[in-house]
């Protein structure tokens, strides 16, 4: 442990990073959206990144039935094609988990994990009580991965002590039973260092994974906030030998947008971080443009959206 | 299988129609040189010949002077100054449209990466065309006295490194200020000037206000001293600024000369680390070291030293080095047999005088000229690699304990081009920025180029400024008597 847990030992520890400069960020994320991806790189990136998503539904509007239709896709995403790999996993809400993981289970996608967005999503404003409460919610329902909200009212006016508390406090509820992705919502942090130091909070606080978006509020994961997250992820495990996964989340629509993370986590955190224990994309959208831009690698052509099934 | 190999990305060669042979482009035309010589320009990057390019001596000089004295007297001083802007402004677009077409041939004749010559040089370019274009007409408000004037026919002679960014540099402000021209580019890349020349037949230029020979020192030697120069305009090294200036010492002609460099790149202890990482690559690794204002002096604050090399390892190692046409290709080629030559030998003196080099693991390609990006650390201000101009991707490290000994350090040298400073703290840069005795200084960026700032240097990097106001006035004389 390189804090002893205390807020002051917590707050020294961040004041120390190293600030991150805007203009500098901005143009490394920049370039980097530059490197041009083809043919046989596009194809393992396509599968890679395949791989590597969360296929999400979080609508007022979800019901059992939109649930399984979305576990289908998650096991099989091309009926048309079985060398397509399955996702990284299925995100939904609590009370959709204990569905998810049953179809799943009957469906031969046992080894997709289910994240549930727990923690009084997307908000957070709840008590520590009942943020608790759904977590344990969540994990009794089966879900093998957690995916919770910080406190950003407590962050932003300063109270660093009671968003560690709070993450160390739902980690431990997880314990080995689910990963603990912590979702930073950096549209809200607004600055970069902030971003850097609530990545940091995260990961002492003992998050598997940092994440940085709810994809309610925009922007959410751009490309320089992705990066820095990157970058801190790197720089922990320089510190402590520990790697944790990073989760850009909302606006991730296109393959393009998709390869161009992909292209980020290798030049930033390593090719080490280019596997799904280490980096998802949280999206719901996205699955179907790889697909067809899979189909076009394939066969040449184009085929349009009617070539790909819509749940 | 968590390895992303970039497929290579090339960019097509199709566009670039590089004829076999060039002759000179004097008095709107080209024309073969009197005596008929010519010289090969070649790919650094393969070693293939690109075309064979006339070579113009004395005479052929001389008729491209006349050419450019007989279109000042006779046409472009009575152009009307709005005039004169659109014939900038119409070059500027003409280079926008024709981009991609300048870019590859840019990238085959230099071995910069594609991606440079696409994103930086070409752009730049236009960039200061357009600039320019707005000046022409505005020189009577600009403080330059009561209705400045041309100085005449002026004689330019560009580098190798940018080949047709210094092009634009020196033919935008002339022309706006209503001079003519007679421009020799650098023996191993004159072909994007070539195509230049395409271009002022095509925006219409009147013949003889643009001319461009092609040759190799004993052509610019020729250019320098031709009596009937009112002005020349050199960017290149020190020792051939040297020359210029005392060949020319007892004539009228004036000079501004861009010279070399060996700058500072200061990384105090309080800068954005990963950033300045980032510009300390950028700042001695881009265009492959070939720029004389690059960060090839690191200075780091002794405290973050380790944090800094460490990182900076890291970074390098991820740099993509080889074919420059390929489109993820970040360190392209060495522009000449004899410059990597110079690079090597520089280099061998700071292994022999006790620095140590680190370069990543890299494969190098077997054909054409190539350097690995290089470190030396452990370097100090005594070592030949910390004082002389390396032009190549090699960066000598050196460190500093206060900001008074880097500012005392980064000053200690015979140039001053350029520097950088990197630290989150507004007053430090500002305090920094006062001490430094560069032209330009960069404060947590580098190698940032705008046609309205004004660039040169202190000391042997050179005379006058080029860009910005401050360049337009070395293309003026000020008649101020006129005003009465």
């Amino acid at each position: 442990m390189i804090i002893d847990g205390s807020e002051s030992s917590l707050k020294k520890f961040l004041a120390d990073l190293p600030p991150v400069d805007q203009v500098g960020a901005e143009a490394r994320a920049g370039m980097l959206a530059t490197r041009s991806i083809k043919t046989t790189s596009k194809a393992w990136a396509i599968d890679t990144a395949i791989s590597m998503v969360d296929l999400t539904t979080l609508e007022g509007a979800d019901s059992p039935g939109k649930v399984k239709a979305l576990c289908a896709k998650a096991v099989r995403p091309d009926p048309s094609d079985l060398t397509v790999p399955s996702v990284g996993a299925i995100c939904v809400y609590n009370d959709m988990v204990k569905i998810a993981r049953a179809e799943l289970d009957a469906i031969g996608g046992r080894d997709i994990p289910v994240a549930a967005v727990a923690t009084a999503f997307p908000s957070g404003r709840a008590s520590i009580a009942v943020k608790k409460i759904d977590t344990q919610d969540a994990l009794a329902a089966g879900a093998n991965e957690i995916d919770m909200v910080i406190d950003r009212g407590a962050f932003l006016s300063g109270k660093l002590g009671e968003v560690f508390e709070e993450i160390k406090n739902i980690k431990q509820i997880c314990g080995n039973k689910a990963h603990l992705k912590v979702i930073l919502e950096t549209g809200e942090l607004v600055t970069y260092d902030n971003v850097r130091k609530a990545s940091y909070l995260a990961m002492l606080a003992g998050a598997d994974f940092i994440k940085t978006s709810t994809g309610k509020v925009a922007p959410a994961a751009t490309a320089p906030v992705v990066l820095v997250m990157l970058e801190a992820v790197r720089d922990y495990f320089a510190l402590t030998g520990t790697r944790i996964g990073v989760k850009p989340a909302g606006g991730i629509r296109t393959t393009k947008d998709a390869i161009k993370q992909l292209v980020l986590v290798n030049e930033t955190a390593g090719s080490e971080w280019l596997k799904p224990s280490l980096f998802r994309i949280g999206a719901s959208a996205l699955l179907n443009d790889l697909l067809m831009q899979r189909m076009k690698l394939r066969t040449g052509y184009y085929a349009g959206a009617n070539y790909v099934t819509v749940d | 299988m968590s390895n992303f190999e970039y497929a290579s990305a090339p960019e097509s060669k199709a566009i670039a129609n590089i004829s076999d042979s060039y002759g000179l482009f004097i008095g709107g035309k080209f024309v073969d040189p009197r005596k008929g010589k010519s010289f090969e320009t070649i790919n650094p990057a393969t070693e293939e010949v690109l075309s064979k390019i006339g070579y113009a001596d004395k005479l052929d000089i001389d008729l491209a002077v006349k050419s450019a004295r007989s279109a000042f007297t006779k046409v472009w001083s009575k152009t009307p100054a709005k005039e004169r802007g659109k014939y900038l402004y119409r070059i500027a677009r003409i280079l926008q449209v024709r981009a991609r077409e300048f870019a590859v041939v840019e990238t085959l004749d230099n071995g910069k990466p594609i991606r440079e010559s696409r994103d930086t040089d070409i752009p730049l370019a236009a960039a200061h065309f357009f600039y320019h274009a707005g000046w022409a007409d505005k020189l009577e408000y600009a403080g330059f006295g009561n209705k400045p004037k041309p100085v005449g026919v002026v004689g330019q002679i560009i580098p190798w490194n940018f080949p047709l960014l210094m092009l634009a540099w020196k033919i935008a402000p002339a022309l706006a200020a209503g001079n003519t021209v007679v421009l020799k580019p650098a023996e191993t890349t004159p072909l994007t000037a070539l195509l230049f020349a395409q271009v002022c037949q095509q925006a219409g230029l009147p013949d003889g206000v643009v001319n461009i020979v092609t040759g190799d020192g004993i052509t610019g030697a020729a250019l320098v001293n031709h009596p009937d120069i009112n002005k020349i305009a050199f960017t290149g090294s020190t020792e051939v600024g040297k020359a210029i200036a005392r060949s020319i010492s007892a004539t009228n002609k004036s000079a501004t000369l861009e010279l070399g460099g060996k700058a500072a790149n200061l990384i105090f202890e309080d800068a954005a680390i990963d950033e300045a990482v980032e510009g300390i690559v950028n700042g001695i690794f881009f265009n492959q070291g070939h720029v004389c204002c690059a960060g090839s002096r690191l200075l780091v604050q002794e405290n973050v030293a380790d944090e800094i090399l460490e990182k900076l390892k890291a970074r390098m190692s991820l740099i993509r080095i080889g074919d420059p046409m390929d489109k993820n290709t970040d360190l392209g080629a060495i522009n000449s047999k004899e410059q990597l030559k110079r690079i090597h030998e520089i280099s061998k003196s700071g292994d022999a005088e006790g620095a140590n080099r680190w370069s990543p693991e890299c494969k190098l390609p077997s054909k054409g000229y190539w350097y690995p990006p290089t470190i030396f650390t452990g370097v100090s201000q005594s070592h030949r690699i910390a004082r002389e101009e390396i032009f190549g991707p090699v960066l000598s490290v050196l460190t500093f304990r206060t900001p008074a000994e880097g500012i005392e350090k980064a000053n200690n040298t015979m140039y001053g081009l350029s520097a950088g400073i990197w630290s989150d703290k507004g007053a430090k840069v500002l305090w920094a920025a006062k001490q430094l005795k560069a032209g330009v200084i960069w404060s947590n960026t580098f190698n940032k180029f705008d046609p309205a700032s004004p660039f040169g240097g202190y000391k042997e990097s050179g005379w006058g400024r080029e860009g910005g106001r401050h360049g337009l006035s070395g293309y003026l004389k000020s008649d101020v008597k006129a005003s009465k």
